[in-house]
């Protein structure tokens, strides 16, 4: 079978007919895989969904658990109208995966999902899984993309806190993974003290401590009294709302892989940009393509031109798939 | 460099004044001589090492790197030492001390500097990249004034920013003497001739405040609307300074070659035209500039009108009352027609000097100032002796249009507004204002602006045109750089209009009446609607905040702070 029967892109998005089954689909559908639970990836409303233990359970804490009709944890390898598939970590955050897609006369395909490589407090880490094809994302696929080591970047806030002690900092970072990745790293950083969390945090965090996720005491940040000098996690869309206007002059910090190039800080009016990202950089995607060699490259989202070009001059066959529906706003 | 490059990451991302005080000050307690003095002069802009060229920087890149990923990752970047900086592959762990970077950069010659700067970014991680790049190239861009700097000297010590000015014209980076007064060693001679002294500045006043004082125990003078200066001849050697320091005889070599006597002379630096005295805007015109042309020299001729003299031929008169100093000021000789003195305004009572405010002879005055009779000179803003007096701020009644988030401790309230007035049936904007109002107006205007929202840019809301503020300004200048063609000094937000509707506000042509137009008393401009604000609003409406820091304008953090030489006009 051709590569381009087995697995090709539709409006609905990447569609494998042999399974009849769709890959992170940005709408509903009979049946879904889903990588992990960004909302962009997983959304609710299809007929049946399979994914890991921890995204289906994050599915359910997002959207009720009426998020889909019926729901399969993905357990090692399984037959799905013929096409094997499997998930394998892939270190971005709790529960996700990449998906192998594997039938008898076709290529193996191996769909990243988003990716890190970069070791993560809260989740399993990622592991090469080869392929004929890899289906990679290129959130942050250009070569001015070198992330910091982590820990440093904890350091900044810390150290901030120290130069301000009392100006509470909020610190900007998604409800689902990375709140968590940063309070674990502040944790692993030697800060005991009480987190404080953003409402939309709080549920998902819950979970992740469920899950034996080292996060420490968190508490509602409620009591703008108790919060001076203390950090404080938020969404980054409350910093546009009124709730933001209970701290007294606050460090406004942004937890995102974008916090590296300055005209994306200054656009989001952050003070302290902390440049801690759960997607592949530079260096880590460019390595994974070598490591991988995979005889084909797809790119789904991101900078796919810069990547393709890359591919190019590596001598690898590439191309990129133009699927729409994938913001970047989660990172 | 590590430290340098962290102090101006920070800077870089804080609004805050006092914030970006606090950053610096303990930057320079924990850096060693001479690190610390060249960090400084490289933040103020005194450090002139040979510009790297952009040219240079492309011609880098393009030895390194496939040309097509970097075009795509400059274009993303938007800043090309930032690209670099950040697509650089060196081997990190390799320190260079900004002390060290500065001595490469004055000592490579043009050949070698290609691959000096490529050894130096093989060496450095990538902040420390940017920094010595920003540092190479002379455009740090931190916002952060030389007068800002020297305050945070003066809060690590016992010298006061009015000492540390005095001694610090002559001082050259890295400043060891400087460091080592302000860390309880001695004072520094003063090392060069013609040096700036601080100058005395004035507080506001009205007419309710002024009649607590005897007017017989003060003198008062016209406020001329040009740049206050200090004027120095001393032993051949000229500079002409702005009150805050600033050495600006480069702009103004006419003045510069009038100055043949020897002494220190406090003065208005105004633009003559045919006899009398040209508007700020014609000033402006002149401003800002290292090199002045033939051609500007002879149509906007610069000169001095001297409100008192600080040294007079060797003799220190600051010490002496005023009324001394001003005899010495009436018959002193200065050999120049460009030169003359500020006259004296007489009066008997509080009301005689409120009807010549009334009425000034010369569109060229926002003003009077009243100053104690016995008051010595005194750098730094006493409050007691000198006064100002301002003119009634100018209002027109504009239309919100966009709304930006502030800083600190306004933290998600909408606080800096751009507002419009009509040109036809569009908005067109003309300014922006970010004070004037109370804390409970800023909550009801955050209330609108969260109400009224078309769209988002990132912290910026479009804002449907619902909302009429009335604006008040010191005046009227043409502006190039607006697509309104005018640009307002001081706008601030005296009144909100929730009564008034949209249709009603003003009109581009009511502000273009305005430019250069005298005050009120022109009646063409009274015609075309020129109009007088209130006398004085509560919480100091009527005037403009003593520093700018205290929030930022609405351009935020994109916008660049004033260049090192900018001439502040606030006083």
């Amino acid at each position: 079978m051709r590569a381009d029967d087995f697995l090709y892109p539709t409006e609905a998005g990447l569609y494998c007919p042999a399974g009849d089954f769709f890959i992170d689909p940005v709408r509903p559908v009979p049946r879904a895989l889903i990588t992990h639970g960004h909302g962009d990836h997983a959304r609710a409303g299809h007929g049946a969904v399979m994914a890991t233990r921890q995204t289906l359970d994050i599915m359910a804490i997002r959207y009720g658990e009426e998020f889909t009709a019926t729901r399969q944890v993905a357990d090692g390898p399984v037959s799905v109208g013929g096409v094997e598939v499997s998930f394998h970590p892939a270190g971005h955050i709790l529960g996700s995966a990449q998906i192998r897609l594997a039938c008898a006369g076709g290529p193996v395909i191996t769909v990243s999902g988003d990716y890190c490589r970069t070791p993560n407090p809260v989740c399993a880490p990622w592991e090469p899984v080869p392929c004929d094809i890899f289906v990679t994302e290129a959130t942050f696929g250009l070569p001015v993309f070198k992330h910091p080591d982590p820990g440093a970047e904890t350091r900044k806030l810390l150290s901030s806190m120290a130069e301000f002690p009392d100006r509470p900092h909020l610190v900007g970072a998604y409800a689902l993974g990375k709140a968590q990745r940063v309070i674990a790293l502040l944790r692993q950083a030697g800060h005991d003290a009480p987190i404080h969390l953003h409402g939309s945090a709080q549920r998902l965090s819950d979970y992740h401590l469920a899950e034996g996720v080292p996060l420490g005491e968190l508490r509602p940040a409620t009591t703008p009294k108790a919060l001076e000098g203390q950090v404080v996690i938020a969404p980054p869309s409350a910093f546009a709302s009124p709730w933001v206007q209970r701290f007294r002059d606050p460090v406004i910090c942004f937890a995102s892989g974008w916090m590296a190039v300055r005209a994306r800080a200054r656009q989001r009016g952050v003070e302290l940009p902390l440049v801690i990202s759960d997607h592949v950089d530079w260096p880590q995607l460019t390595q994974t393509l070598s490591e991988l060699r995979p005889s084909e490259v797809w790119v789904t989202h991101g900078a796919e031109e810069a990547l393709v070009r890359w591919c190019e001059l590596n001598q690898l066959r590439a191309r990129p798939l133009r699927l729409v529906g994938y913001e970047d706003e989660e990172e | 460099m590590k430290a340098f490059a962290a102090l101006l990451e920070r800077l870089a991302f804080t609004p805050a004044r006092n914030a970006k005080l606090q950053i610096l000050q303990h930057y320079l307690e924990r850096t060693p001589d001479p690190d610390r003095g060249y960090a400084f002069a490289a933040l103020t802009g005194d450090l002139k090492l040979r510009a790297v060229t952009p040219g240079l920087l492309r011609g880098l890149a393009a030895q390194r790197f496939d040309e097509v990923l970097f075009a795509l990752s400059y274009d993303f970047v938007g800043d090309l030492a930032e690209t670099i900086a950040l697509i650089w592959e060196g081997e990190p762990g390799g320190e260079l001390s900004i002390t060290e970077a500065v001595r490469l950069l004055e000592t490579t010659g043009k050949a070698g500097l290609p691959a000096a700067i490529a050894g130096v970014l093989d060496r450095l991680g990538p902040s420390e990249r940017l920094a010595f790049l920003k540092l190479a190239t002379g455009n740090l861009r931190i916002g952060l004034s030389a007068r800002l700097a020297r305050t945070a000297l003066a809060q690590m010590g016992a010298p006061t920013l009015d000492e540390i000015e005095e001694v610090w014209h002559g001082l050259k980076p890295p400043y060891p003497e400087i460091f080592a007064w302000v860390e309880g060693g001695p004072r520094p001679d003063r090392a060069a001739l013609a040096p700036f002294r601080p100058v005395m500045l004035s507080t506001p006043i009205d007419l309710d405040e002024l009649r607590a004082l005897d007017p017989a125990t003060h003198v008062a003078e016209w406020k001329w609307d040009g740049i206050r200066v200090q004027a120095v001849s001393d032993g051949g050697v000229r500079r002409l300074y702005s009150r805050t320091g600033e050495d600006i005889s480069g702009a103004f070599p006419d003045l510069v070659a009038e100055m043949t006597w020897e002494g220190t002379v406090d003065g208005e630096l105004l633009v003559r035209s045919q006899g009398g005295v040209a508007s700020f805007n014609e000033l402006q015109q002149r401003l800002n500039r290292k090199t002045v042309s033939r051609a500007l020299l002879a149509s906007h001729p610069a000169g001095l009108r001297v409100y008192d003299l600080l040294i007079w031929n060797g003799e220190d008169l600051r010490p002496r009352p005023l009324t001394d100093r001003r005899a010495v000021l009436e018959t002193a000789d200065f050999r120049s027609d460009r030169i003359d003195v500020s006259p004296l305004l007489p009066f008997a009572t509080w009301d005689d000097l409120a009807a010549l405010r009334a009425e000034p002879p010369d569109p060229v005055i926002e003003g009077v100032m009243i100053k104690r009779r016995d008051a010595p000179y005194v750098g730094g803003r006493p409050r007691g002796p000198w006064f100002k007096w301002k003119r009634d701020p100018r209002v027109v009644d504009a239309v919100l249009i966009y709304a930006q988030r502030g800083h600190g401790k306004r933290s998600g309230y909408y606080s800096d507004f751009t507002f419009g007035v009509w040109a036809g049936d569009t908005l067109v904007p003309v300014g922006k204002a970010y004070f004037g109002f109370t804390d409970e107006e800023l909550r009801e205007l955050d209330r609108f602006v969260r109400a009224n929202t078309t769209e988002r840019f990132g912290p910026v809301r479009a804002l449907a045109p619902r909302l009429v503020v009335e604006v008040a300004f010191e005046g009227v200048n043409r502006s190039a750089r607006h697509r309104s063609g005018v640009a307002l000094r001081f706008p601030r937000i005296s009144r909100i209009r929730w009564d008034k509707p949209v249709a009603e506000a003003d009109r581009l042509d009511t502000l273009e009446a305005m430019i250069d137009a005298p005050n009120v008393f022109d009646a063409e401009a009274a015609r075309a609607g020129v109009r007088h604000g209130r006398t004085k609003r509560r919480g100091g409406a009527s005037g403009p905040p003593e520093e700018m820091g205290a929030s930022r304008p609405l351009d935020g953090a994109e916008a660049p702070s004033p260049p090192a030489g900018y001439l502040g006009k606030e006083e």
